[in-house]
């Protein structure tokens, strides 16, 4: 079971890719075969086991997209 | 409160706060100074508030945050700094806050003079600011309807949720005469301040925002036909003048404030010389008092327009006359106050005057 | 396994997409004055003043009473709404041309009065909503629409420090300036937000937080190489620093 749980805002997403570049397990990627529909592409992860629930992305995140949990 | 002798500046803020002030920003500035001084003192002493700001810019700002989180507002100030205030009074009027403004004229343009004047009736009656919008501005002649006015004006601001101006000019600021500061004021039903930006606990369930901006254009259409409709009901219920010895005159005066009383003093003068002249007194000069030249008797030879300007309210009187008589105007400006021998001779050589 | 969660949107932030352009450090900043009033559970009894800029449409965006200021005159407007509600917690967010250009004397005559509101002064160098002018704290040689050959201080002066001429003035409680270009500085702010807050609740006086954000979209950059340039030639301008803790002088 991975430490983290990421959930996500899909629509206020504006596929900046702050938290792309912060993420410390590199992560997350920016889908490009998805839009939202403003027209952005969608944050995804790429293998969730490895989310180490430090939240950094949730922190950097300008727009609130990304809520994090972590095992209890 | 018996009557009491008392200046007209001082007699301003001691009727501001028979009014309900709560709040005063102000800022240094001939011929009005004593409003700030007499209310620095008052203020603190009875736990209001009272901010010398850094500029009119800034006070008329201070006015619009307080006025936006409820409070009853004065500020004061004199032509050039009235200018400076012209957007925040746009600001206000577009949010639909309540405030009093008062404005003691002096000479301009540009820094101008300290002297009497009436040369912002335009800046009073049409505005500085930007947009469609309107400041309902009273013009009194006397310091006792200075005081009556500002206390009414705390109400009549509150009730149309908009900026009011009580508009004097220096010498009635700084001159004194006896008044009565408790003298009834009309009774008005005043909704409480529920749109007040002061906290959501004070109303749960709703989020107050003061604004004025509306990007969407069917919006701020939408609310630009509101504030019409406010505007429109102001113009029933507020316009206010005196006619003054008008049962069918040889000519009419119309004059405001201290050149309504310089022309009262000439139309007994007139009135010796067997010209029976009467007086159109506006005292609100926004709305300005349309009607009182429909009920002009048909005898009436003309009408004199006298203001300590180069002819401001001229336009107003030219609009509402439609043509029906002729019009002459004498004014005086820079801060020269007329003595009345110079408005008898205006009447009696009035062709000389004549504008239209 | 159940979980639990350690980071979400704060209560303080209305359901409104925030109008900035990706990547834009303002959305970070309203996380953390939101945070800050939410966790200092003030949030009823705040009235938020919003400048004109970039932020002009914060009042959709903070879940408090706002009033929305006419460009310049925030410090102006919180005064007036403080001193009628000294009980309220009241805070102005303004960006670098608001606060620093046509509002520079509000802003210090607010703070030379002591008067008891926390600024929150979003300092990214330009003017973004008019579309990349010259801001007064924009960067030698900085190309901007209005000063297209860079900033040349012969003819348009040098970056303005607001915060370190802030410093001298005795009604100033708190007063420093962040950034929010990487996660160990976004926690820093975020502490610093949260003091000025604490500071105005025990009626220390005015309280000044200068936050060094990005401008992707004007400045021409992505967002992530937008935070680099904030660290490499911003900061160099405006070093990050506590310019002043009343505070600690007292305990």
């Amino acid at each position: 079971m991975p430490k983290g749980r990421l959930t996500f805002d899909y629509e206020k997403c504006k596929g900046c890719g702050v938290c792309v570049a912060f993420c410390p397990v590199k992560i997350l990627y920016l889908d490009k075969s998805t839009l939202n529909k403003a027209g952005y592409n969608l944050i995804r992860v790429t293998d969730e086991e490895k989310c180490i629930g430090c939240a950094t992305c949730g922190l950097m995140c300008p727009d609130s997209v990304i809520t994090v949990e972590v095992m209890k | 409160m018996a009557k009491v002798l008392m200046k007209g500046n001082e007699a301003i803020a001691l009727a501001a706060i028979k009014g309900g002030c709560d709040a005063f920003f102000g800022y240094p500035i001939t011929p009005q100074n004593e409003v700030p001084e007499y209310l620095a003192k008052y203020m603190n002493e009875h736990g209001k508030v009272f901010v010398q700001a850094e500029s009119e810019v800034a006070a008329i700002n201070m006015v619009y945050g307080a006025a936006g989180a409820g409070a009853r507002v004065l500020t004061s100030s004199s032509s050039p700094g009235i200018a400076l205030k012209q957007e925040g009074i746009t600001y206000l009027a577009g949010s639909q806050l309540p405030c009093v403004i008062c404005s003691v004229m002096r000479g301009g343009p540009g820094l101008g003079s300290i002297q009497p004047s009436q040369g912002d009736y335009n800046q009073a009656t049409r505005g500085g600011g930007n947009g469609d919008y309107h400041v309902i501005v009273f013009a009194p002649e006397t310091i006792q309807e200075t005081i009556d006015t500002m206390k009414e004006s705390f109400d009549i601001a509150d009730y149309y949720r908009n900026p009011v101006m009580i508009l004097v000019d220096g010498l009635i600021g700084q001159m004194m005469e006896s008044v009565d500061f408790d003298r009834p004021v009309k009774q008005r039903f005043l909704p409480p301040k529920d749109w007040a930006a002061n906290g959501t606990k004070n109303h749960p369930g709703r989020r107050n925002v003061i604004n004025s901006l509306y990007l969407e254009p069917k919006e701020l259409e939408d609310h630009n036909l509101r504030l019409a409709k406010k505007y429109a009901l102001v113009m029933q219920n507020e316009t206010r003048y005196e006619m003054i010895n008008m049962e069918d005159p040889d000519y009419v005066i119309v004059a405001y404030g201290t050149m309504s009383r310089v022309a009262r003093s000439a139309i007994e003068i007139l009135e010796q010389a067997k010209l029976k002249v009467g007086i159109i007194r506006p005292i609100s000069l926004w709305p300005f008092p349309k009607q009182a030249f429909d009920q002009i008797g048909e005898n009436c030879k003309g009408i004199l327009v006298t203001e300590m300007s180069l002819g401001q309210m001229l336009q107003d009187v030219q609009i509402s006359n439609r043509g029906r008589h002729p019009i002459a105007f004498y004014g005086r400006s820079g801060g020269v106050v007329p003595e009345p021998e110079e408005i008898v001779s205006a009447v009696q050589n009035f062709e000389k005057w004549r504008v239209e | 396994m159940d979980y639990e969660v350690k980071y979400q949107k704060s209560k303080v932030l209305t359901d409104n997409p925030l109008s900035y352009c990706p990547g834009c450090t303002h959305g970070i900043i309203h996380k953390l004055v939101a945070e800050s009033l939410e966790e200092l559970g003030v949030i009823d009894h705040t009235v938020g003043i919003a400048s004109v800029g970039c932020s002009v449409f914060s009042y959709q965006f903070f879940n408090a009473d706002m009033e929305q200021a006419a460009h310049g005159r925030a410090c102006a407007v919180a005064t007036g709404v403080k001193r009628i509600h000294p009980d309220n917690v009241v805070f102005t967010y303004q960006g670098d041309g608001d606060l620093a250009s046509i509002g520079i004397a509000e802003t210090i005559h607010a703070a030379n009065r002591g008067e008891n509101i926390t600024v929150i002064f979003v300092n990214n160098a330009i003017y973004g909503m008019t579309g990349g002018q010259m801001a007064p704290t924009s960067l030698i040689g900085q190309k901007t629409t209005t000063s297209p050959f860079g900033r040349d201080s012969h003819l348009h002066g040098n970056p303005i420090k607001v915060s370190e001429m802030l410093q001298h003035l005795d009604g100033v409680a708190y007063l420093e300036r962040v950034s929010v270009h990487n996660p160990a500085n976004v926690r820093k702010a975020k502490k610093a937000i949260k003091k000025a807050f604490e500071y105005q609740i025990q009626k220390k006086g005015f309280t000044l937080i200068e936050v060094l954000s990005t401008c992707p979209v004007n400045w021409g950059k992505t967002p992530v190489d937008a935070m680099k340039w904030v660290e490499e030639s911003m900061i160099p301008v405006f070093p990050l620093k506590l310019f002043k803790d009343a505070g600690e002088q007292h305990e």
